[in-house]
């Protein structure tokens, strides 16, 4: 099959939006839902979250860090350029309702997996407060988006050139230490954030979630490439989740399956590179 | 005593180092020789093996006159999918096994007859087929597999509108991401579903039915609906160590070189891990496949680890053979009970223990019972864990009504309807991981009754 891009753009160094024309997909879609595309005939099957959904136009957005082959190699579609291959809405839905408060926390670009959850969360009668985080303020995405949608919105930054000068579970460790009732936390960013959060709010004894990202091949179940320990039990994160109670993952297996293709994915990157100094659409 | 013409083949220090098909098909003359061997049974029991009844003493007479198209159309009547057949059918359990020549000597080499004829085809150019009167039904099958594309070419001859709807980006089930290019050349798959989009089927690939569509919508956009998602969910061993980085379900490690071809990296994207010590859990068609294809990503060993014994190992027994050629070791009676953990949880060799065979279990094999004290460590870098699959409830997502059994399968009666009205399901999804033919016989007679079904209708 063969997907039209609709628009891509560049919101920060290394991370981009690209919109994709896929109606059956925007129709199913709900918010914590995530897509696997492949680009071309040799491509390899990537997974991103679903950053936006659009059921007129029929469409769905991404919205990805440039980490490498693939995702560079993205870089270089343009508007009227295609996918082969885009596939979902895959995963269980987050499981929204109203609750009373939720915050929500997200890293990097997991900014963007969170945006559509805020929105539902709101939706659905919650008072939500999100916390933000980058670098620094240059790598912060989605802060309008985030307000938008947001009760209380709260940034920081590692180097403090925008908001709190730290980490973003620093602010969540604050709201949690104030006598502000707090009925769910949604923590999604690079798996060591989701630890360090995981472990901040367990003593508080509020429900948290984190949202996995293990390697995936084909996001339905049959290959188990990406199964995660969860509670000590086995699960796949392509289907079972990719939202799981945060208290019971073992992040640090994890973590080390994320790293088994390390030499292979240099490898491939160094190739790309070569074959075409990385900027035009071959291979 | 008549033996059968020997199947030329790729010599195994060669084809170890290649991605080639092993047996490399009869010539005209050896089938020729081979086909007058056949008795032209006037009762012949070797039909009754074949669960799509071919009429196998015609299409074999006909290679005798070396009228190889007539023979190609008496095997398209009865089978969409010769060529592959031909190749993975496990003959010396079905057709062959009831051929009386195997009485004195060796049956007649039916399955290689077969891919002969389905070959000669292929060189002479596929012939596109008629299209027939539509009859303004319209058909949904899901699942590419061998039960689906059979289904969808049997309803599309029967003049319905059929679309077929696949979770993965290729067209083929297992014959596409399980099996691999050695056995079935993926050019083969794609010939034989060609053939079925000339008869006017539409293949939607990417949809994952209970995603993006749910069963019951499904219903209601079509007439009627065909299942034939497959058994493709992978079982694990719940054993300690099974999650280490290392350890590969068969299906991820065959989907990572069969679909998404790693064993062309980096020319291809996805990568695979293949270590130099390969243990590989489990004794079927799926286990020889996985062993076979480590070896040709260039392991050192591979080791094929079953806790019963030869008599019960489930592949067919050329697969074994095979890969006894090619260097593959089997350590038979013997069962894992824990993967050691090396650096950064890597897998550092795989704690076994030896058993032995006791009285009979449920299925009437002998059970294996472990011998105390004879716990030992194979030395291994990676584990295949190829001990079974039953059907991914991906599909029944949203659709909780259509009744299932405990082990996953979808009810159906004898003419493959199921609980709910105008849905027919067959293959691997219905009887649990079984064989290619077995599913194509399901999804032959599914669209008999789909069609009678919607005849009904008008
Ligand atoms: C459910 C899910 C949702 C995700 N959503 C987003 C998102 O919204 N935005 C975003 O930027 N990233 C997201 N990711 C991560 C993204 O899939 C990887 O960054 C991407 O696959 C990297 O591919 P690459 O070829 O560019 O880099 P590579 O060089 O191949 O890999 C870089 C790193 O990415 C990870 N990775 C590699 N291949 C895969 C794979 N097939 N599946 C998963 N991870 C892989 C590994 O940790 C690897 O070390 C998500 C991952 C999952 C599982
Ligand atoms: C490695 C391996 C080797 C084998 N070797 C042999 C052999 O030598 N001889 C033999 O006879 N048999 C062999 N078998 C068994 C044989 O391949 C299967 O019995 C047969 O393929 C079953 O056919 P099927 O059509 O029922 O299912 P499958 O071939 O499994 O096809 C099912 C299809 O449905 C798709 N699907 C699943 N869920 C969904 C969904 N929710 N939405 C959309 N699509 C979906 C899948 O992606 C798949 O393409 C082997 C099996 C394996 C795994
Ligand atoms: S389809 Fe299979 S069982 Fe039937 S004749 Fe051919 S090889 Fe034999
Ligand atoms: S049983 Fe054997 S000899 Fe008789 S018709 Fe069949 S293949 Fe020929
Ligand atoms: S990605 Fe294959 S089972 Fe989850």
């Amino acid at each position: 099959m063969s997907y039209n891009i609709l628009e891509t753009r560049n919101l920060v160094p290394d991370v981009n939006l690209m919109k994709v024309e896929a109606p059956d997909i925007a129709k199913a879609a709900k918010a914590g839902q995530f897509v696997i595309l492949r680009i071309d005939e040799s491509g390899e099957r990537i997974p991103l979250t679903i950053a936006d959904f659009d059921v007129d136009e029929g469409s769905i957005t991404v919205i990805y860090q440039v980490m490498g082959k693939t995702t560079k190699q993205l870089t270089t579609l343009k508007i009227g350029d295609t996918l082969q291959d885009f596939v979902g809405p895959l995963g269980t839905p987050s499981d929204i309702r109203k609750l009373g408060t939720v915050v929500m926390v997200g890293g990097g670009v997991g900014v963007a997996p969170v945006y559509p959850q805020a929105r539902a969360y709101r939706g659905a009668g919650n008072h939500v407060i999100s916390i933000i985080g980058a670098r620094n303020e240059e790598m912060l995405i989605l802060e309008d988006e985030m307000a938008e949608v947001s009760d209380e919105l709260y940034v920081a930054t590692d180097d403090g050139s925008k908001g709190h000068h730290g980490f973003v579970t620093d602010i969540v460790k604050d709201i949690l230490d104030s006598d502000q009732q707090v009925d769910r936390i949604v923590i999604i960013g690079p798996p060591i954030m989701m630890k360090v959060g995981a472990g901040v709010t367990a003593p508080y004894g509020v429900e948290t979630l984190v949202s996995l990202n293990p390697i995936m091949i084909d996001g339905t179940g049959m290959c188990g490439g990406c199964r995660v320990s969860v509670g000590g039990e086995t699960k796949f994160a392509c289907v079972d989740g990719p939202e799981f109670d945060a208290s019971g993952v073992d992040f640090d297996l994890m973590m080390s399956r994320l790293s088994l293709y390390r030499p292979q994915e240099k490898e491939a990157l160094e190739s790309y590179n070569k074959k075409c100094g990385g900027d035009c659409k071959c291979h | 005593m008549s033996l059968k013409q020997e199947m030329p083949e790729q010599k195994p220090k060669e084809r170890i180092g290649n991605f080639g098909e092993v047996a490399l098909g009869y010539t005209e003359q050896q089938a020729v020789i081979e086909a007058g061997r056949c008795l032209e049974c006037n009762n012949p029991l070797c039909v009754t093996g074949c669960p799509v009844n071919i009429d196998i003493p015609g299409f074999v007479s006909q290679i005798k006159n070396k009228d190889f198209d007539r023979a190609v159309g008496i095997l398209k009547d009865s089978n969409a999918l010769p060529a592959i057949c031909g190749r993975v059918c496990p003959q010396e359990e079905q057709c062959e096994k009831f051929c009386v020549l195997g009485k004195k000597g060796e049956p007649l080499a039916i399955g290689r007859l077969e891919r002969f004829c389905a070959d000669y085809e292929r060189d002479e150019g596929i012939k596109s087929p008629e299209k027939p009167e539509p009859t303004g039904k319209n058909v949904a099958v899901i699942g590419a597999g061998p039960a689906g594309l059979t289904a969808a070419a049997e309803l599309a001859k029967a003049g319905h509108g059929v679309t077929i709807y696949e979770a993965l980006h290729e067209p083929g089930g297992v014959l596409t991401y399980g099996i691999p290019e050695f056995r079935l050349p993926k050019d083969i798959v794609k010939q034989e579903v060609d053939y079925i989009r000339n008869l006017g089927v539409d293949i939607k690939v990417d949809y994952v039915i209970g995603r993006i569509k749910t069963l019951d919508e499904l219903r209601d956009e079509f007439d009627a609906v065909f299942v034939g998602t497959g058994a493709g969910l992978p079982r694990f061993m719940g054993i300690e160590g099974e999650n280490l980085n290392g350890v590969y379900s068969a299906n991820e490690f065959l989907t990572r070189v069969n679909l998404m071809k790693a064993y062309r990296f980096p020319d291809y994207d996805t990568p695979i891990k293949c270590g130099s010590k390969v243990v590989v859990v489990g004794a079927g068609n799926v286990a020889m496949d996985a062993a076979r294809s480590a070896l040709r990503l260039g392991a050192e060993e591979v080791t094929v680890v079953y806790r019963r014994s030869e008599t019960e190992m489930s592949a067919r027994i050329e697969e074994v053979e095979h890969a006894k050629e090619e260097g593959v070791i089997f350590n038979l009676l013997t069962n894992p009970v824990r993967i050691l953990e090396g650096e950064n949880k890597t897998v550092n060799g795989v704690e076994c223990v030896e058993m032995k065979l006791g009285g009979p279990d449920e299925s009437g094999r002998r059970r294996p019972v472990p011998i105390e004290g004879s716990e030992h460590v194979i030395d291994a870098d990676i584990v295949i864990v190829a001990i079974g699959t039953s059907p991914n409830p991906v599909i029944f997502a949203g659709s909780e009504e259509l009744e299932t059994t405990s082990k996953g399968t979808i009810v159906v009666d004898e003419d493959t309807m199921s609980s709910l009205e105008g849905l027919c399901a067959g293959g691997d999804v219905v009887t649990g991981a079984a064989t290619v033919i077995s599913a194509m016989g399901a999804g032959k007679q599914a669209a008999a009754t789909i069609s009678r079904y919607l005849g009904d209708q008008s």
